[in-house]
């Protein structure tokens, strides 16, 4: 059971793989002794920063002050006054809201189509597996977003592909219309994760399904449309969600391939990009802690409606 | 290769047919996998033009995109070793102290944690449950500024204490959860007999545990290794004095100095940041799918 899956059987109340340990003394000793480590993280690294996060958004923290010494002056919601009249601010949230409702799809879709196409014993399933996975690993680094600079570039291999056939294409790093797609193309370029998490869950569909449905009559359309995919959903759900929290916020590939700019013409500004020179070249702190707010109360508006959503569409089969 | 998504047969064990229907079905199985072969050349083919060229004469790099030369030096890397501040090794050692250390804390930490979820009652265990796991979709900006803050009043910046520290306190709470699924499917018989033969939950952890997790333990190493050395961001903001920099940081000096235009360089330093990644991928791909596979079902 994926951790949305858990979220999920905890609000709903219902047990489902939860440890089986009935019936005996609690260990609230060893446990807490246990959890020592992690109570301690997410206590200094995670609740408390989060709390002070949200403080410092109402203050005019600047990062070279020290905030101990020197509490930073409150002013209330002036920060947010501030990012809401903010061109620069509307146009790094306008690209990566672009960014994520068609890369995360778009990456979905593909990787969906290919572990479909892989099921089912077919001959050289692991080489592909493999060599479609191999980007999704190295998809993260900078050496990748560097190589992606050259792909697209002006010189560079794809306009070398295009001048075969007589297209003399720009440069598609350099043009504010295509450079958001270069970084698109390059996440939908890793679906090998979210294939290898599909191919495990069309392993799960037991073969009995469809041998059912086959002496019921059922063409391939219909077992696809009738078991593949309703069992599935969950799976595509749990995707789903997580690829838009993740892809909210992304950085080096939008770093590394504008050069650190946002550039050309902030095409590429995307908004944590826009929140680390604000914050750590502009020293802006205060804003930076208000974006990262707003940023949060975004990604918990997308899930949130995506799990209103899924009462739609996914299958549940409890 | 989009006409390559037509529905997969998804019929039961293959039935003797008539010929015909075996015919047919030999040539959509050859066309399938002429599609993916061809997909795979698509997706790979820039990594091979990354290292191909990066033993290519550096004029040659854009005036010949081909990946089939013959002319070919290891002129970049000697060049692109030493291009930097401080000879790319340096870099490179960094980048492995950083990811050892994160490794080491990730591993300890988080079974620490993961065996308390899995196997103890306690109370407060749904809430604390509940927010582990919605830590793992908190997006770290939120906590950016005042984490920040912390290092610096501790006078940690420019170390690589803020990288490695909260490792240790089991930040990372995807592998406390990854940890808590695989111990659920060890069966509980084996943790009763010991605990009859009066092991306690230090020795239950150490001596049975541990040992039973080692595929968890694994993936948890090999993913905290990639994400690790692939990590901009927080060198970024920590690290400012080049001697400390790890791979990923420095290779974006090339980008600094490109009036250069040393691509060579460049690309022979970025093949050598990738090669731990491609190493560990072939070493660890076994983990590395499994660990995907269990903590991405429902």
């Amino acid at each position: 059971m994926s951790s949305l899956g858990e979220l999920r059987s905890l609000a709903v109340g219902r047990r489902r793989g939860g440890p089986r340990i009935q019936e005996r003394k609690p260990d609230t000793k060893a446990a807490y002794l246990f959890l020592a480590p992690w109570i301690l993280g997410i206590a200094t690294f995670t609740i408390g920063p989060m709390l002070a996060s949200l403080y410092l958004s109402f203050t005019d923290y600047n990062l070279l002050r020290s905030p101990l010494k020197d509490p930073p002056p409150f002013i209330g919601f002036q920060n947010y006054i501030d990012m809401f009249n903010d061109p620069s601010f509307w146009n790094s949230f306008r690209v990566t809201v672009q960014y994520v409702l068609v890369s995360v799809p778009l990456q979905l879709a593909v990787a969906l189509g290919l572990a479909l196409l892989l099921d089912r014993g077919m001959r050289g399933l692991s080489f592909y597996r493999s060599i479609f996975y191999l980007p999704s690993l190295l998809g993260g680094s900078v050496a990748v977003a560097i190589l992606w600079r050259q792909v697209f570039g002006k010189e560079g291999l794809v306009n070398g592909f295009l001048g075969w056939f007589g297209i003399d294409a720009p440069g598609w790093i350099g043009h504010p219309d295509y450079a958001l797609w270069t970084i698109i193309i390059l996440h939908v370029w890793t679906f090998g994760s979210p294939m290898v998490i599909f191919l495990a869950g069309l392993r799960q569909i037991p073969e009995m399904f469809y041998e059912a449905a086959a002496v019921d009559g059922a063409g391939r359309v219909r077992r696809f449309v009738s078991i593949t995919l309703p069992l599935l959903t969950p799976i595509i759900f749990f995707n789903l969600v997580l690829q838009i929290i993740f892809a909210f916020q992304t950085f080096t590939q939008a770093y590394v391939v504008s050069g650190g700019t946002g550039g050309p013409a902030d095409s590429t500004m995307f908004y944590t990009l826009f929140l680390y020179r604000t914050g750590f070249l502009q020293y802006d702190m205060g804003y930076a802690s208000a974006m990262a707010w707003f940023l949060l109360i975004v990604i918990a508006a997308f899930t949130a409606l995506n799990f209103w959503l899924s009462k739609f569409w996914v299958f549940y089969d409890d | 290769m989009t006409t390559e998504t037509a529905l997969p047969p998804l019929a039961a064990k293959p039935q003797p047919r008539p010929r015909p229907v075996r015919r047919r079905r030999l040539l959509t199985s050859l066309g399938k996998h002429a599609g993916l072969t061809a997909l795979s050349l698509l997706m790979i083919y820039p990594l091979v033009w990354l290292v191909v060229s990066s033993f290519k004469p550096n004029d040659q790099i854009f005036r010949d995109l081909s990946i089939f030369t013959t002319d070919l030096t290891i002129e970049n890397y000697i060049n692109g070793w030493n291009d930097l501040q401080h000879p790319f090794g340096l870099f490179l050692a960094n980048s492995t102290i950083i990811s050892v250390g994160a490794i080491i804390g990730n591993l300890l930490s988080c079974s620490l944690a993961a065996y308390a979820f899995a196997r103890l009652k306690f109370t407060g265990r749904p809430i604390l449950f509940a927010i582990m796991l919605m830590t793992i979709m908190l997006p770290f900006q939120v906590v950016l500024v005042p984490q920040f803050t912390i290092f610096k009043e501790l006078g940690w910046l420019n170390t690589f204490l803020p990288l490695i520290v909260p490792k240790f306190l089991a930040t990372d709470a995807f592998f406390v959860f990854l940890m808590v699924q695989f111990i659920r499917g060890i069966p509980k018989e084996i943790f009763e007999a010991a605990r009859i033969d009066g092991a306690g939950h230090l020795r239950s952890f150490v001596q049975i545990t541990l040992p039973l997790m080692i595929p968890a333990l694994a993936t948890t190493a090999i993913f905290t290794f990639i994400w690790t050395w692939s990590d901009f961001f927080g060198p970024l903001i920590y690290l400012r004095i080049p001697e400390t920099f790890p791979a990923a940081v420095a290779l974006k000096g090339f980008l600094d100095v490109q009036s250069s235009s040393d691509f060579g360089s460049m690309f022979a330093m970025s093949v050598v940041s990738l090669v731990p990644l491609f190493i560990v991928f072939l070493v660890g791909q076994r983990y590395l799918i499994k660990g995907f596979a269990t903590t991405g079902i429902k």
